[in-house]
């Protein structure tokens, strides 16, 4: 699927990945059969609607979301080392180490009732024997690096005390504090002004490059990708649809979801259309999905094969990095992804109740 | 555009009190929520409002359909003062000025079904039996969603069809008016873009008009014949729609456009792009002169001593800036004073570009 790549440069490998959860209603497939690659010092953003199972990727990957109705299929390895079988002190290890997750919510990850600057020590003297001096030194010298003003006074405040983005900053610098080699952000400027996102999205990219650490970002905004991702992951359903290079998915996307996505994006840049592209109805319910392929439903361009589950393929042989599970013919896609001169998904013919 | 406007708005203020203290309740000082906002909306139009959360967009709102108490200054809906209109002479106006709440999880009630929920403006105005339900199916088919489903609880829909929901209630009593508060905030793009056509079907079928309020500048673009910008209680902006993206003059404008990612690597790499620095103040106790002066690339001076009024360019493009950006000195020269204007603001006009040092002013905007 992906040219060899030495072991050096290859991080993190997860291999046809299955998450379900038993609930009162039945069967969640949250995530249902996913495949992708991590390198040193690369960003690989996965994209989708919320429900999509972004969240539950990231955090399988941490065994975050262990609990007795939940079931783990599949393999990731990081460096060589198993996760999904590791065991709990295992990857309690590797959390602090080598793997770091920075939230969406920072406040729910921060103890509301201990200073910053304590949590940061702590979190630093967990990985690292150095007397709590030491440790508070280092603690100014991370966030100066994030880009926290008077670092040293505000080590002092309480975490309600700091805005969004400056809580988001603590988390960076926190998950910086152990030198990790992948960081999972999962939607770190979602909550954030657009002003603070751009401060945060500098800060991450000028991290990945001085580290060399790989990052997964998880988004669903497509804005954000295209400023900082490397290689993009489109989920729909639990599943990964399209994968590829930013350019690939940007100016050659292959699964009709990806259109509906790149089209029915507000932009500035642009002329107004005098109606915003959207996509009909809803996501699949992932407890009873529909037959064959997620988008089924939605999709215009359906045909009799799509009853049959479609893989995640290469199939344009020039592009070996991009891949899709559509059926459709890649002339027909190219053709079809056409709409008034830009790419976008047609409309259905017939109602799609919303 | 009707002779009187629908809603005018004149120097509202809106403060909320700090308190302190364990016995005695002291108040020690006040968030200037909204301070000193003027606007007015037409029948059928749409005004965008716009800035960073913590501006002042939901307070104006909520002050605006009466949810809070002004501090100071007018409303006027249909030429008649409601700032301090009692709930009687309220009642009228309240039919025809509705509001859709921020989140629409939070704003509908979850043990209450559907039908009850948007039932439940027909019955305060007397509406009865059988006529509500008709009416309750008729609004839940026209906002998209199955008139088979009264009977189910808001859990049971998603957040775009929560949304819906809410936009049912307030369509339930025919309105002129209705305040949308981040309407779209919460919901997925693909699901953004249907509620919006929606929105945009109502206006056209019942001749509504809308304050649209959102975060950031790519979501109202698409729905505002006015945009408003706000920063820190005040609007530093406000443009016929289209020219806010083509000639933004005030550096917060040009700051918040620079900071919306373009969905399109190519572009993206090659953008320059002016970068605001920092987060905005503390509304307690705000930077004297303009606001924006402890984030603004281009602050002088003056922008510390003297608060710039809003200056009326041609084409009813106004902006409060002492340096401006996209504006040429012979426009600087036949602009003048809107009044609009903060009744604290100075009064003269913006400054000739050779008094910037580093000059051109469009180099500025570029910036990267
Ligand atoms: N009840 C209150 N008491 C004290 N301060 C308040 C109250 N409600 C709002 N504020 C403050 O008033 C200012 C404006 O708040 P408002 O909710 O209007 O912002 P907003 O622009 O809608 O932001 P967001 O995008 O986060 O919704 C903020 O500083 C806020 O903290
Ligand atoms: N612990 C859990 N128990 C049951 N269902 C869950 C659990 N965690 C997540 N899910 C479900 O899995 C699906 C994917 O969730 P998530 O990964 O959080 O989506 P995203 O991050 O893409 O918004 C959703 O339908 C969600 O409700
Ligand atoms: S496989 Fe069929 S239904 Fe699925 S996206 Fe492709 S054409 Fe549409
Ligand atoms: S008045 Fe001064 S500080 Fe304010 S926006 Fe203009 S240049 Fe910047
Ligand atoms: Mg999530
Ligand atoms: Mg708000």
């Amino acid at each position: 699927m992906t040219p060899a790549m030495s072991d050096a440069e290859r991080l993190l490998d997860v291999d046809d990945l299955r998450v379900s959860f038993r609930t009162e209603e039945g069967v969640v497939h949250a995530v249902d059969g996913v495949s992708f690659h991590v390198d040193r010092g690369e960003v690989l953003a996965i994209v989708g609607e919320s429900g999509s199972g972004k969240t539950v990727t990231g955090m399988s990957l941490m065994g975050l979301n262990r609990s007795p109705n939940a079931t783990f299929r599949g393999r990731a390895t990081l460096k060589g080392r198993e996760l999904l079988s590791a065991s709990d002190a295992e990857l309690r290890r590797v959390r602090g180490g080598e793997i770091a997750m920075i939230f969406q919510d920072p406040m729910t990850a921060l103890n509301p009732v201990q200073r910053i600057g304590d949590q940061i020590v702590e979190q630093i003297r967990a990985h690292e024997p150095l007397s709590k001096a030491q440790a508070l030194d280092r603690s100014v010298e991370l966030m100066e690096r994030v880009g926290v003003p008077r670092a040293a006074e505000r080590l002092r405040s309480y975490p309600h005390e700091f805005s969004g983005g400056m809580r988001q900053r603590v988390m960076i610098a926190m998950a910086l504090s152990c030198s990790p080699e992948l960081l999972i952000a999962d939607e770190p400027t979602t909550a954030l002004d657009v002003t603070i996102q751009a401060q945060i999205l500098r800060e991450l990219d000028q991290l990945r490059r001085e580290t060399q650490a790989g990052v997964i970002l998880v988004t669903h905004d497509l804005g954000v990708v295209a400023e900082i991702a490397d290689r993009i992951a489109v989920m729909y359903g639990g599943r990964i649809v399209e994968q590829g290079t930013l350019d690939e998915l940007f100016y050659d996307p292959q699964h009709p979801y990806t259109w509906g996505l790149l089209g029915s994006i507000t932009r500035v840049d642009r002329d107004r259309p005098g109606r915003l592209p959207a996509i009909a109805g809803l996501p699949p319910s992932l407890l009873a999905p529909p037959s064959g392929c997620h988008f089924r439903p939605r999709c215009p361009h359906e045909f009799d094969k799509c009853v049959q589950r479609p893989e995640l393929e290469v199939r344009d042989p020039a592009q070996p990095d991009h891949c899709d599970r559509c059926w459709l013919a890649v002339e027909d896609k190219r053709r079809l992804r056409v709409v008034d001169g830009e790419i976008g998904l047609a409309a259905k013919q017939g109602k799609v109740v919303a | 555009m009707t002779a009187a406007p629908l809603l005018e708005v004149e120097h509202l203020q809106l403060y909320f009190p700090i308190r302190r203290g364990v016995i005695v309740d002291r108040t020690i000082g006040h968030v200037h929520a909204v301070d000193d906002v003027s606007l007015s909306l037409g029948e059928g139009e749409t005004l965008g409002i716009v800035g960073e959360s913590g501006c002042g967009k939901t307070t104006l709102s909520r002050a605006i359909v009466r949810l809070l108490e002004p501090t100071g200054g007018a409303i006027r809906f249909r030429g008649r003062e409601i700032t301090r209109a009692g709930r009687r002479e309220l009642a009228p106006v309240r039919r025809e000025l509705q509001m859709v709440f921020q989140d629409p999880q939070a704003s509908l009630n979850p043990r209450k079904r559907v039908g009850q929920i948007v039932g439940a403006p027909l019955v305060l105005h007397g509406v009865k039996g059988a006529a509500v339900e008709r009416r309750v199916r008729e609004l839940l088919g026209r906002v998209g969603l199955n008139p088979e489903h009264v009977n189910r609880f808001p859990h049971e829909f998603s957040g775009g069809q929560r949304q819906r929901i809410g936009i049912a209630r307030a369509l339930a009593v025919e309105p002129k008016l209705m305040m949308l508060d981040e309407p779209v905030s919460a919901l997925d793009v693909s699901i953004q873009a249907q509620v919006i056509n929606l929105l945009d079907d109502l206006q056209d079928e019942f001749g509504l008009a809308y304050v649209f309020v959102a975060h950031d500048l790519s979501v109202v673009r698409h729905v505002s014949d006015r945009i408003a910008v706000m920063y820190l209680g005040k609007i530093v902006e406000s443009s016929p729609a289209e020219e806010l993206y083509t000639k933004p003059i005030h550096p917060y404008t040009v700051g918040l456009l620079g900071a919306i990612p373009i969905p399109d690597p190519r572009q993206n790499r090659a953008r320059r792009r002016l970068v605001v620095a920092g987060e905005p103040p503390n509304p307690i106790e705000p930077p004297s002169g303009c606001r924006f002066r402890t984030r603004c690339p281009r602050a002088t001076d003056v922008c510390a001593a003297v608060e710039p009024q809003l200056t009326e360019y041609a084409g009813g493009h106004v902006a409060a800036c002492h340096h401006p950006l996209n504006v040429t000195d012979a426009e600087i020269a036949a602009a003048r004073r809107s009044p609009l204007s903060p009744l604290s603001s100075g009064d003269q006009l913006p400054q000739p570009h050779a008094s910037l040092p580093g000059g051109d002013a469009a180099e500025v905007a570029a910036e990267g």
